[in-house]
C-alpha cells in the first residue's frame, strides 16, 4: 500500500515538476517587454522539443558514427573501418548477419503475405470483426511477454509425450506414428541447426521459432491495413472485372492487389523496420543470443554494453541506421504516391 | 504515415457502415468464399491459442501445470488463483515482483504525458506561431524519424552517467530518453493534426483576446483529443511494453520495469512455468484492457506509431 | 464611438507581391463601410490589417486618432465576423458568446447577463447550451454575431459573413445585420464581393480593384456617378451597357455617332456631361444602364433583338447593336473584337417584343455616361477640369 502511494506520489512529482518548469518559463517569457516576449513565448513552446532533439538525437548520433571507428571498454583506441571488417569476416559475427536477414526476409514476407490473405477472405464474412480482433490481439502484448507465450509453446520436458506442457512438442510426439520418421523429444530453441541441416547460409531451428513469435505479432497489423485498403477498392472495378469474365481469383490478383499495392508496400516497410529492430524476442527465447540466435540490435546491446565493446555497438547502430534510411526513403516516396493519387 | 489517412483504416476495424452490406447481397459475396472463410477461422483459432493456453495455465495448480498440458484442463479441470499471488512475492534482485508493477506505472505514465505535451507545444509552434526557419525546422524534425534509438543509446548513457548530468540513472532517466525517442514521430503527427484545424478559428480567438497559451489551452487541446488520444495510447503501450530503453538507462533492479523481471526470470527460473505463466499474464492485462476498450483509439495510434525510428 | 482612418496603407508580401499598393479610407464614427470588389482586390486583406491578422507593410493605422500599426489583435478592441463563423466547436454556444469576456476577466454576473441578453436579441436563447455543430447555418451565422456583438467593440469587421447561407436566408440575414448595425450605431467595416449586398448594406461603399480604391460613395453615388469604367460595370445587374461611341458635331449641337447611326443628344445630356461640347472627333465610351433604355426619353437606337427574358417585374431584351462593346480589363480599356456587341434594356413587360424583331430603343439621356477610352474614367459635370 505505501508503495502504491509512493508510486503515485512519484509519478505526480515527475509530472508537476515538468508542467511547472513549462509554465513558469510562460510565465517568464510574458513578463518580458516587447518584442521579446514574443520571441520568447516561442522559444517556450517549440524549445524543449528542439533541445531534446539536437541534444538527445543530433548530438549522439553524430557521436556513435565517431566512436564505431573506435576500440576498446570505452572506445578509446582507434580502430579506423576495424569494426566493419570484424562484421564483416569474423564467423559468429557473420551468424549475426545472416540471422538478421533471415528475419528479415521471413517475417516481412510472411506476415504481410498472412495479412494478404486474411484481408482477403475475411472480407464481409460473417463475425470478420471478431476474427480480425482475434488476429490483431497480440499486437497490443510486449514482446517480452510474447516471448513468454511461445516458450511455452515450444517447452519440452522429457520424452513421455503425455507429460509434455508445452502444445508444439505434444503435437510432434503425438504425430510420431502418423508421420514418417522417427518423432524425438526435441529442445527446439537450442537447435541451431535448419531442421537437421548444418549450413553457414540457412538459420536455426530456433531462430525459426523465434521468427514464427515476430510474424504472430505482425501479421495483425498487416492485416487490419490491409484489409481497409482492400474495402476502399470501388466495387464498379471488381463488378466491371467479372462482367469481362474474371474468375475471383483473376479479379483479385489482377484488380485488387494492383490496387492496394502502395499499401502492401507500406506495410512490408513498416513490417521490416520493426523486425530490424528485434531485440525483446532474443532476450526472452535466445537467452540473450545463445544458441546462434543473435540479431544485430540484440548484438548492439549486448556488445555495447555487458561486453563493453562500445566501438563495435556503435558500429552495429550505425550498420542498422544505414539500413533503415533507405527504407523510409521507399515508404516516404510510396507514400506520396498514394496521396496524389497512383 | 499521417493522422488523416489512418481514419479509414480505423473505421474498418471497427465497422463501418459500408462494412456492414447484408449478407446474402451480390456484392457481400464478392471474393470470400466458405473455404476462405474456414482458412480464416483456422488462422485466427492459431494466433489465439498460444495466449489462450498462458491464460489457462497461470490458473492450473504447479503440480498440474508441470505434470501435463493445459488441454488437459478441459477434461480435469482445476483451478486456483495461487500463482499470481505468489508470482507477486517472487523476488527478483531483492525486490517483489509487485515492485515492478509498481514500476512500470511509475516509468510509464509520466514517459507517455511527457513526450505528448511537448510535442503538442512544439507541434502548435510549427503550425500556428511565426518564426524564422520555420518551415525548414520541421522538415529536420521529420528527417530525424530515420534515426534508430541504438544510434544514441551509447552516448546518452554516457552523458546520463557523467558528474554533470542532474539525472543519474534511474526512473526520471527513462522518462528522458523515452520522450526523446518519442519526440520526431509525436510532433509529426500531432502537426499533421493540429496544422489542419481552421485557420479562421486561431484567428477568432486571436480576435477576442486569447493569447498563444490561451489558444492551445483552451481551443488546440480540446480540439486535438483525438489525435492526443490516439499517440498517447501508442506511447503508453510503447513504453509499457519496452525493455531496450528501461535495460539501458534504468542501472539496476531497483528501477526497472515487468519486462526487465520477466527476462531475469525466464533466465533464472525458466521452468517455474506456474511464475511465468502469472507473471507473464500481468505485464500483459494492462496493454489488453487497452486493446479492448480503446480499440479505436489503440489501431489509429499504433498504425500512426508504426513508423516509429 | 469610433473612427478609423487608413493613411497611405501598403501591403507587401514576402515574395514582393504587392496586394496593397496605397490605401486612403476613413470610416466615419457610427458608419457602415462595405469593400467591395471581385476576387483578389485586396479587400480581405485590408480587413485582415484592420484586425491585426496581417502585418501592414506600410502607412498608418489609427482607430480613434490612435495609431495601432503595432497592436496585436487583442489590444485594437474589435470583433469580427469570420466567412466561416469561425465558431469555437468545443464550446457551447453560450461559452462561444461569453470567451472573450472570460478572457477579459469580466464577473461572472455580467458574463450570464450579456450572453442572456444577445441570445436572446438573436433569438438563441434555446440553443445556448448546444455546440456548435448542432446548430443549423442560420443560427451559426447568428452565433458568431452575438459573439461580435456582445463585445461592444468599438470596430465591427465582417468577413463575407453571408456567403455560406442559402439565398433566401440571405436576403433575411442581409436585412437583419442592417437593422443590429443601425441599433447598436457601432462603425462597421463589411467585406464582400457581392454588389447587391454592397448596395443593400452600405453607408458608403469602397470599390478596390487590384489593391486600389476605385470609388467611395453612397450607393446612389456609386449607381448613378460613377468614377471610372470599373464601377460602372462592377455595380448594377445586369450591369451597363457600354460601346464605343464618337463624338459628333450634330448640327445645333454634339452627338454620338454609334455604328452607323447617330444619337442626338438634347439639353438634359449636355446639362450631365457639359464637357461634351469640347469633345467633338473623339472616340469615347458610351454607357447606359438597362433601365435607362427602352421605355422613355428623347434618344433613339436602332437595334436587332436577340432574346427576350420574362423576370415578372422587368423584361430583359437582349438586343445586337452595331457598335463593339467596351470594358475595362486588368490590362486596361478593351474593345470588344467584333464590329457588334450586345446591349440589354429594361423594359416595361407589358412590351409584346420577340426575338427577331428589330426595334428602336429610346434612350433616357439624362441617364448616359461617357468615358475617356484611354483612363476609363467617367467625363463628369466639371466643365473646368481638362479632358484628355
Amino acid at each position: 500500500m505505501v508503495e502504491i502511494l509512493k508510486t503515485f506520489a512519484t509519478v505526480a512529482f515527475g509530472l508537476a515538476v515538468f508542467v511547472g518548469i513549462l509554465f513558469g518559463l510562460y510565465w517568464l517569457a510574458s513578463q518580458l517587454p516587447e518584442p521579446w516576449r514574443e520571441r520568447a513565448r516561442v522559444a517556450v513552446f517549440v524549445g524543449p522539443a528542439l533541445l531534446l532533439l539536437v541534444g538527445g538525437l543530433i548530438i549522439p548520433s553524430i557521436y556513435t558514427g565517431r566512436l564505431s571507428l573506435y576500440k576498446g571498454t570505452s572506445a578509446t583506441k582507434w580502430y579506423g573501418l576495424g569494426n566493419f571488417r570484424d562484421l564483416f569476416t569474423d564467423s559468429d559475427n557473420l551468424i549475426v548477419l545472416r540471422n538478421t536477414v533471415w528475419w528479415v526476409i521471413l517475417a516481412t514476407t510472411v506476415s504481410t503475405i498472412v495479412g494478404i490473405t486474411i484481408a482477403r477472405f475475411a472480407d464481409r464474412m460473417r463475425g470478420e470483426p471478431i476474427a480480425k480482433a482475434l488476429i490483431f490481439l497480440p499486437t497490443a502484448i510486449s514482446l517480452v511477454g510474447a516471448g513468454i507465450i511461445w516458450n511455452f509453446v515450444y517447452a519440452t520436458k522429457g520424452s513421455d509425450p503425455d507429460k509434455q506442457f508445452g502444445l508444439l512438442t505434444w503435437l510432434w510426439l503425438k504425430l510420431d506414428p502418423i508421420l514418417p520418421g522417427k518423432q524425438e523429444a526435441h529442445y527446439w530453441l537450442q537447435d541451431r541447426k535448419f531442421f537437421g541441416i548444418d549450413s553457414n547460409f540457412l538459420p536455426g531451428t530456433n531462430t525459426i521459432f523465434m521468427i514464427i513469435v515476430i510474424i504472430w505479432i505482425q501479421a495483425g497489423f498487416a492485416t487490419v491495413v490491409l484489409s481497409a485498403a482492400m474495402k476502399g477498392v470501388p466495387d464498379d472495378l471488381v463488378e466491371a472485372a467479372r462482367i469481362d469474365g474474371a474468375t475471383d481469383r483473376q479479379a483479385f490478383f489482377r484488380i485488387v492487389l494492383p490496387y492496394v499495392r502502395g499499401t502492401i508496400i507500406t506495410v512490408a516497410t513498416t513490417t521490416l523496420i520493426a523486425v530490424l529492430k528485434v531485440f525483446d524476442i532474443i532476450q526472452t527465447m535466445g537467452k540473450g543470443g545463445q544458441f546462434d540466435t543473435s540479431t544485430l540490435a540484440n548484438d548492439m546491446y549486448t556488445r555495447s554494453f555487458p561486453l563493453e565493446q562500445p566501438g563495435y555497438g556503435a558500429m552495429l547502430a550505425v550498420i542498422l541506421f544505414v539500413a533503415v534510411v533507405p527504407i523510409v526513403w521507399v515508404n516516404a516516396r510510396n507514400q506520396r504516391a498514394i496521396r496524389e493519387g497512383r | 504515415m499521417t493522422a488523416a489517412t489512418i481514419d479509414p483504416v480505423t473505421d474498418a476495424m471497427i465497422g463501418t457502415p459500408k462494412d456492414k452490406t447484408p449478407v446474402g447481397t451480390k456484392a457481400a459475396k464478392r471474393l470470400s468464399s466458405r473455404k476462405g472463410a474456414i482458412a480464416v477461422w483456422v488462422i485466427a483459432a492459431l494466433w489465439t491459442v498460444p495466449t489462450f493456453g498462458l491464460l489457462i495455465s497461470s490458473f492450473r495448480p504447479e503440480e498440474d501445470i508441470k505434470a501435463n498440458g493445459w488441454w488437459n484442463w478441459f477434461t480435469s479441470p482445476s483451478f486456483t488463483t495461487k500463482n499470481y499471488s505468489s508470482v507477486l512475492d517472487t523476488t527478483i534482485g531483492a525486490k517483489p515482483f509487485s515492485d515492478f508493477f509498481l514500476n512500470s506505472v511509475k516509468i510509464t505514465i509520466p514517459g507517455a504525458i511527457i513526450p505528448i505535451v511537448i510535442a503538442a507545444f512544439a507541434a502548435y509552434a510549427f503550425s500556428w506561431m511565426r518564426f524564422k526557419g520555420r518551415d525548414w525546422i520541421f522538415v529536420g524534425v521529420v528527417a530525424l524519424l530515420v534515426v534508430p534509438l541504438q544510434m544514441c543509446l551509447i552516448p546518452l548513457l554516457r552523458y546520463f552517467n557523467s558528474d554533470y548530468f542532474p539525472l543519474n540513472n534511474g526512473v526520471p532517466a527513462i522518462w528522458l530518453a523515452h520522450t526523446i525517442f518519442a519526440m520526431p514521430l509525436a510532433i509529426f503527427l500531432l502537426k499533421n493534426f493540429i496544422g489542419s484545424l481552421p485557420r479562421e478559428i486561431m484567428e477568432a480567438a486571436r480576435v477576442d483576446g486569447a493569447s498563444h497559451m490561451t489558444i492551445f489551452l483552451r481551443i488546440v487541446l480540446p480540439l486535438s483529443v483525438p489525435a492526443i488520444a490516439s499517440i498517447g495510447i501508442f506511447q503508453f503501450l510503447w513504453v509499457w511494453n519496452d525493455l531496450l530503453v528501461a535495460k539501458v538507462f534504468g542501472g539496476g533492479a531497483a528501477n526497472q520495469p515487468m519486462t526487465f523481471a520477466m527476462v531475469d526470470m525466464v533466465g533464472t527460473k525458466g521452468n517455474e512455468w506456474q511464475l511465468l505463466t502469472a507473471g507473464a499474464f500481468i505485464t500483459m492485462v494492462v496493454p489488453l484492457i487497452v486493446f479492448l476498450s480503446l480499440q479505436r483509439y489503440f489501431v489509429r495510434g499504433l498504425l500512426a506509431g508504426s513508423v516509429k525510428g | 464611438m469610433s473612427t478609423l482612418q487608413l493613411v497611405n496603407l501598403k501591403k507587401t508580401y514576402e515574395n514582393g507581391y504587392e496586394a496593397i499598393p496605397s490605401l486612403d479610407l476613413t470610416i466615419k464614427d457610427g458608419e457602415f463601410m462595405v469593400l467591395v470588389g471581385p476576387s483578389g482586390c485586396g479587400k480581405s486583406t485590408v480587413l485582415r490589417m484592420v484586425a491585426g491578422l496581417e502585418d501592414i507593410s506600410g502607412g498608418d493605422m489609427l482607430i480613434d486618432d490612435v495609431r495601432v500599426n503595432d497592436k496585436s489583435p487583442q489590444q485594437r478592441d474589435i470583433a469580427m465576423v469570420f466567412q466561416s463563423y469561425a465558431l469555437y466547436p468545443n464550446m457551447t454556444v453560450g461559452e462561444n458568446i461569453a470567451f472573450a469576456m472570460k478572457l477579459r476577466k469580466v464577473d461572472k454576473a455580467t458574463i450570464a447577463a450579456k450572453v442572456a441578453e444577445v441570445g436572446k436579441l438573436l433569438e438563441l436563447d434555446k440553443v445556448l447550451d448546444r455546440k456548435p455543430g448542432q446548430l443549423s447555418g442560420g443560427q451559426r451565422q447568428r452565433v458568431a454575431m452575438g459573439r461580435a456583438i456582445v463585445r461592444e467593440p468599438k470596430l465591427f469587421l465582417m468577413d463575407e459573413p453571408l456567403s455560406n447561407l442559402d439565398a433566401k436566408l440571405r436576403v433575411q440575414t442581409r436585412a437583419e445585420i442592417s437593422r443590429l448595425q443601425r441599433r447598436l450605431g457601432i462603425t462597421t467595416m463589411y467585406v464582400t464581393h457581392d454588389q447587391v449586398e454592397a448596395m443593400t448594406m452600405g453607408d458608403r461603399v469602397a470599390v478596390l480593384r487590384r489593391g486600389h480604391l476605385m470609388q467611395v460613395a453612397s450607393p446612389q453615388d456609386l449607381y448613378h456617378h460613377p468614377d471610372n469604367l470599373f464601377v460602372a460595370q462592377f455595380i448594377g445587374s445586369p450591369s451597363m451597357n457600354v460601346m464605343r461611341a464618337e463624338v459628333v458635331d450634330g448640327g445645333s449641337g454634339p452627338a454620338l455617332k454609334i455604328g452607323a447611326q447617330t444619337l442626338t443628344l438634347d439639353d438634359a445630356a449636355l446639362d450631365r456631361i457639359p464637357s461634351l461640347r469640347s469633345m467633338v472627333g473623339r472616340t469615347v465610351g458610351f454607357g447606359v444602364r438597362p433601365e435607362a433604355l427602352g421605355d422613355d426619353g428623347t434618344g433613339r437606337l436602332d437595334v436587332l433583338v436577340e432574346l427576350v427574358e420574362m423576370l415578372g417585374s422587368e423584361l430583359l431584351v437582349h438586343c445586337t447593336i452595331d457598335s463593339p462593346s467596351v470594358r475595362q480589363t486588368d490590362d486596361g480599356i478593351e474593345v470588344g473584337s467584333g464590329m457588334e456587341s450586345m446591349i440589354i434594356a429594361s423594359m416595361d413587360t407589358r412590351n409584346a417584343i420577340k426575338a427577331g424583331d428589330r426595334v428602336t430603343l429610346t434612350v433616357d439621356t439624362s441617364r448616359i455616361h461617357i468615358f475617356d477610352m484611354e483612363t476609363g474614367d467617367a467625363i463628369v459635370k466639371r466643365v473646368d477640369q481638362p479632358v484628355g
